[in-house]
């Protein structure tokens, strides 16, 4: 089976019948590419996504508050690493991924490139981004790599319990005082087209969905999880007495689904493009970050080689 | 007789909110590097380190409060109360620094803290002993991985020697401090709820050496000035920033529920 249309159908067969490809399988170049380019996108998302979080984490208005959005915070550094090793089966190095990261070459989630002003977006960014992120990586956790399935299935466990104190800080916001009261709403109306963004551009635009789709990387549709993200959400919305920044928005009960306005689809690529709110302030932080750690991630190194040249020339002696 | 037991009372509060105010300073303080750390296994190992100081400090909140008996939680003591009121190490206040003095400062702390704890495990006060039970195994994570990462930058690069050199100096006049018994902490070592500082001092100077020898750093010389009062409420002046931030939401918006 060396013939080039030989492997790809039996590639495909094996996707066809859900069965998992591993490292170590022949899979079609694109397979591998757009592997690489999404897994890499989402540990970037994870490692980008600490800051907006982190700028409340000092402010934190309670020690337990405090804890737990620390623990949160913790958990998507840990997904960061999962992922990147995840991507490492595919035969990149994480130092690779985080220079494409830095020089742009990489995307990473938009919605980390809005400013968190008030502690109030705690709340929304653990309710809504995380409630989206779920919605987009639930279906993540039987995609046809094994290597990223196993990894999403455990970041999804902790994604909800995100998910959840992020809507705890909400609640405790909207059973509060007026001011508490419009710190979230303020928070959601910032925060709601933003979200809604985060499912990818609408399905007749998206470039690397069908491929995607057939390969079985993706199970969804972008437009599809969107849908069901606004009807999951806007129920949890009224309970918290808030109400959402769309004009156009209404149950359908013909769909059995919430009509919604449109996306700002401008601002979209405006963002995707470089020129969001926080685009330059993150990249130039993380880059920051980077160069200012290096002396220590050689210091390491360093060490390590003197300690695999005094156990060689024990073991020598010996 | 009942004077005496007051004054033992009142040590041990003054003693356990102490020990809360070194403990949530310093984990808020590595909080600080969250999101920054030089290698994203470094930021989680400083957040872990964090929690569970976090986690200790509200231990001994929450035991400050009963001993109080004012009906206070943890969050008074930590939002509403001024720099001149916290009672923690100077040590703990310092600035993160560069990766080497965060990594010093945790070292002198630690190598404190794992002793500390160790015979505060068998303190009479069983509430102090439960407390310190529960972190004894956290801490025996921190000290090896401080004590792992002044080898490994001591005994790194030239640039990382140096880099350690420097902190070192930086920070040791300010471990003078945990050896050094306030009067409260006197009445409490005397009761024999404390354990003896001087034996302390012996067992944290032989763990400072042991480590710093297999550095091949050396602790600094001519710089014996012990730099003190964190415990009895004078500062430096990094504190009160800290504070400020910290407290900052809870200062605008009093008496809400967060």
């Amino acid at each position: 089976m060396d013939n080039i249309v030989d492997l790809e159908k039996h590639f495909q067969d094996r996707i066809d019948a859900e069965q998992r490809i591993e490292p170590k399988e022949w899979m079609p170049d694109a397979y591998r590419k757009t592997l690489i380019r999404q897994i890499s996108q989402h540990a970037h998302s994870e490692i980008i996504g600490m800051l907006p979080e982190r700028n409340w984490l000092t402010r934190a208005p309670s020690l337990n508050r405090k804890a737990v959005l620390l623990a949160k915070i913790q958990d998507e550094g840990g997904h960061g690493l999962y992922l990147y090793s995840a991507a490492e089966t595919l035969g990149v190095t994480r130092e690779d991924l985080l220079d494409d990261l830095h020089s742009g070459k990489a995307k990473y989630s938009s919605i980390f490139n809005y400013p968190t002003l008030t502690w109030a977006d705690m709340g929304a960014i653990g309710w809504l981004v995380d409630g989206a992120a779920i919605m987009n990586q639930v279906p993540l956790c039987r995609t046809s790599y094994g290597p990223y399935a196993r990894a999403m299935v455990r970041v999804c466990k902790e994604e909800s319990f995100h998910q959840r104190q992020g809507y705890e800080i909400m609640m405790a916001l909207c059973e509060g005082s007026e001011e508490q009261k419009q710190m979230a709403q303020d928070a959601l109306n910032r925060w709601w087209w933003p979200v809604l963004m985060m499912f990818g551009p609408k399905d007749d635009a998206s470039a690397n969905s069908e491929m995607s789709l057939k390969w079985k990387i993706k199970r969804f549709s972008n437009d599809e999880l969107r849908q069901r993200f606004v009807d999951m959400s806007i129920p949890q919305i009224e309970y918290l007495g808030l109400t959402v920044p769309d004009s156009e928005l209404k149950w359908n009960a013909e769909r059995g689904h919430y009509d919604f306005g449109e996306v700002n689809w401008n601002e979209f690529w405006e963002v995707v493009k470089g020129n969001g709110p926080c685009n330059h302030q993150r990249l130039e932080t993380r880059k920051k970050v980077y160069e200012e750690g290096e002396w220590v991630r050689e210091a390491a190194l360093a060490y390590a080689d003197k300690q695999q040249v005094l156990r060689e020339s024990s073991q020598h002696v010996a | 007789m009942e004077t005496a037991k007051n004054k033992t009372n009142q040590a041990l509060f003054n003693v356990v909110l102490s020990l809360a105010d070194s403990t949530l300073i310093l984990s808020h303080r590595l909080s600080e590097w969250c999101g920054y750390g030089p290698v994203i296994e470094q930021d989680i190992a400083m957040s872990n380190i964090a929690l569970d100081l976090i986690g200790e400090a509200r231990n001994f909140y929450d035991y400050a409060a009963k001993l109080e008996g004012a009906g206070k939680t943890e969050d008074d003591y930590v939002y509403f109360r001024e720099s001149k009121d916290y009672k923690n190490l100077l040590l703990c206040e310092q600035l993160n620094g560069d990766f080497a003095h965060t990594v010093v400062r945790q070292f002198f702390f630690d190598s404190w803290h794992i002793h500390f704890l160790d015979v505060l495990r068998n303190s009479p006060d069983e509430t102090l002993a439960a407390i310190a039970g529960k972190s004894f195994m956290e801490v025996s994570y921190h000290i090896k991985w401080s004590s792992e990462w002044v080898i490994r930058l001591g005994d790194g690069t030239e640039k990382s020697k140096q880099k350690m050199e420097t902190a070192l100096e930086a920070l040791w006049p300010f471990s003078g401090e945990l050896m050094e018994a306030t009067e409260d902490e006197k009445i409490l070592i005397a009761a024999g709820i404390l354990p003896n500082f001087e034996q302390l001092k012996t067992i944290w100077m032989e763990q400072i050496m042991s480590v710093l020898t297999r550095a091949t750093l050396e602790v600094p010389t001519g710089k014996n000035t012990v730099q003190t009062g964190g415990k009895t409420g004078r500062h430096t002046e990094y504190l009160s920033y800290l504070l400020a931030e910290m407290q900052s939401v809870q200062r605008a918006y009093p008496g809400l529920k967060w």
